[in-house]
């Protein structure tokens, strides 16, 4: 008898754990750090998600199905976004846009590969994720860190000629992503010296040491890879500590968070960024559609995230259904005009035609260059 | 040598707020035999506080250093109250219970805390406005040491100063000092060892709450979270100075902090924690009770 109950139980069990394939509804997950320090960088995208959904299912759904999303909290943490992945298959999402930050999303992705789970990500702009080949079911609608280090250290040995570079990175897999490349390029370039090259320890209490030897090194400028919260702890000790040199910074730090807890120190600080894209028609829908919903300006990978979903949606459209492979095929075939201009993505699942440029802060805002 | 005193000063700077959270937890140590693990919240409350009244006292048309006086004091009196309030509520009713409840009572008031001003306040990083005055040292000086490091350095130093004199001469200090010796023996001569173990808490809280205000205008962000890391350093450096001993505790930060420093200087500051810690480890091998503290004899 006690068999007869196990079986059973396994049986429920299973069931629950199959996903319930509702005919009814296209799932989407939407998955990034939407509480925690890191929000700004995922609500925006939750947000973008959310928005288009709506749109379609007012317009009648797609090839008659209505479009559910499902937004699921990762903190940017990787040992929770397993779970959220995890989490998101169980519910049946055939498409997540996400995760946000590159880490979480490296550990999610192995889950979405064994389910056969697209997964197009706003934001996480690691290099290996798609080159390495590992992950064919991840896209992204961002360019990648190298594209962005090699601006970064072009940026810095050409247009401002710095010949002795420090750099800094916070030791996570973003951060340091970035300021490798920086550094590859930099070398490769031979025009400047990288003279420091260190790992600083996020929430530490200061970082009047590391700034002493930008000093000491006689830097021209510092290179960060990294969050708003070091940078504008870096950015004010350098101030405090009246060091001169040229602050730098990835996209991580280009947003609203960096410029309200730096103030005034966020002064002439340089950030490469998604390159400007409220040019293209379908950003100023989506941005206007945003303002008159919300009330307020959209946030960082704003556009990414709508792209991504624009994309996701301009897929199961053309695949006629969530089925994987046609799916990819959609995906890698055809142009969709996005929030970020017209793209498909490549072979290896990068974005063909999005790319990054060089903002500076001023008078408060970042300004592209 | 320049570069040398550069450290120093940042060294020493870092290390007077790690010793002022320290000798929050090695005062409850000696007295109750307690790691008051919530100790590094209520410096984060300090820092919330001060946060709060100097942006309400700024819009009322207050400056500068009346901010810096006002917004201290009034998180020295709230940090104070969560302590009395901390102590009362997780640890008193746990006097009697083994000592592994009160410990984790403590881990759960931390956590407690730390979501508690997760939602009532933000997860968000949150701008800390400049209260320390900022002025300019002469050139060789100007880059060692600045305004904020200066205040830093002395308001410690005066802190632990006013808490080594009323712990030797008034009655209450006394009064702490047996009840440390002999809870028993003390409350057989009728001090009233709660009041004294009340009086503990807050006098820790206060200098946690000191600590967090210049640690908020000195790095300019606070969160939620930096209670955390700031009080596993603090309580790092009470252990390293011999747990329960109070010059103790002030050494113990001020070597952690200069060790991070030089670590970070001289070799990378990717292992600061590392040398940190190793100073931890080594000390304890060779000086197991800590710098300067004394082994002391199981009591029967």
């Amino acid at each position: 008898m006690r068999h007869v109950k196990l079986i059973f139980a396994a049986l429920l069990a299973a069931t629950l754990a199959v996903p319930a394939f509702a005919a009814d509804t296209f799932k989407i997950g939407v998955a990034g750090p939407h509480t925690g320090d890191l929000a700004p960088y995922g609500i925006p995208t939750k947000e973008a998600a959310m928005m288009l959904a709506e749109q379609v299912n007012a317009a009648g759904g797609l090839l008659g199905k209505k479009v559910e999303v499902i937004p699921m909290d990762d903190q940017c943490k990787p040992e929770i976004a397993t779970n959220a992945a995890t989490k998101l298959v169980s519910e049946g999402a055939r498409i997540v846009i996400g995760h946000v930050c590159s880490g979480a999303t490296k550990a999610a992705l192995g889950i979405y590969k064994e389910a056969k789970v697209i997964a197009i990500s706003p934001s996480a702009t690691n290099p290996p994720l798609t080159q390495s080949g590992d992950y064919p079911n991840f896209y992204r609608t961002i360019a990648s860190d190298d594209m962005q280090g090699k601006l970064a250290a072009d940026f810095v040995t050409g247009k401002l000629g710095a010949k002795r570079i420090a750099i800094i990175h916070d030791k996570g897999d973003y951060g340091k992503g970035f300021a490798d490349f920086a550094k590859k390029f930099i070398e490769e370039g031979g025009k400047a010296e990288v003279v420091m090259y260190e790992g600083i320890t996020p929430g530490a209490m200061d970082y009047s040491a590391v700034i002493q030897k930008v000093r000491r090194v006689k830097a021209d400028a510092v290179i960060f890879g990294g969050y708003h919260p070091e940078a504008s702890k870096l950015v004010a000790q350098l101030k405090k500590k009246r060091v001169k040199a040229a602050f730098v910074g990835p996209d991580g730090i280009k947003g609203d968070g960096f410029l309200e807890i730096a103030g005034k120190k966020a002064e002439g600080v340089y950030a490469t960024g998604p390159m400007d894209v409220t040019k293209y028609e379908e950003n100023k829908k989506a941005r206007a559609a945003y303002v008159k919903k919300y009330g307020k300006e959209p946030g960082t990978f704003f556009d990414q995230g709508y792209a991504a979903m624009q994309a996701a949606l301009a897929a199961i459209k053309a695949a006629g259904g969530t089925d994987y492979a046609a799916l990819e095929k959609a995906l890698r075939n055809n142009y969709v005009d996005t929030a970020v201009g017209r793209i498909k993505f490549d072979a290896k699942g990068d974005a063909e035609g999005v790319g990054f440029s060089v903002y500076q802060v001023q008078n408060g805002k970042f300004v592209e260059l | 040598m320049d570069y040398f005193l550069e450290l120093l000063c940042s060294g020493l700077t870092r290390g007077s707020i790690y010793a002022l959270i320290a000798l929050g937890y090695t005062m409850v140590y000696g007295i109750i035999q307690l790691i008051n693990f919530a100790h590094g919240e209520i410096y984060m409350i300090g820092a919330f506080v001060a946060l709060i009244v100097s942006g309400v006292l700024t819009i009322y048309g207050f400056s500068g250093f009346s901010i810096l006086v006002l917004a201290g004091l009034i998180a020295m009196i709230y940090a104070a109250a969560y302590g009395y309030t901390l102590e009362k509520i997780a640890y008193q009713p746990l006097r009697n219970a083994p000592r592994l409840s009160p410990l984790i009572s403590a881990i759960g008031a931390s956590l407690f805390l730390q979501n508690y001003v997760l939602l009532a306040q933000t997860p968000d990083f949150l701008p800390f406005p400049e209260l320390i005055p900022e002025f300019a040292f002469m050139e060789p000086v100007a880059h060692i040491m600045g305004s904020s490091e200066l205040v830093i350095l002395v308001t410690s130093a005066i802190s632990m100063v006013v808490l080594t004199l009323l712990i030797k001469y008034t009655r209450i200090g006394k009064a702490m000092r047996a009840t440390q010796q002999d809870m028993v023996m003390a409350r057989l001569v009728g001090i009233n060892v709660d009041r004294v173990i009340s009086v503990t808490f807050i006098i820790g809280s206060v200098l946690a709450a000191i600590g967090g205000v210049l640690v908020g205008s000195y790095i300019g962000q606070i969160n939620f979270y930096i209670g955390f890391m700031a009080g596993v350093k603090a309580f790092t450096a009470a252990v390293l100075g011999g747990i329960g001993n109070i010059p103790g505790a002030a050494l113990g930060g001020l070597v952690l902090g200069l060790a991070e420093s030089m670590a970070a200087g001289y070799i990378s500051s990717a292992y600061e924690d590392v040398f940190a810690f190793g100073v931890l480890v080594l000390i304890l091998i060779l000086r197991p009770a800590g710098l300067l503290g004394k082994a002391v004899k199981q009591k029967v």
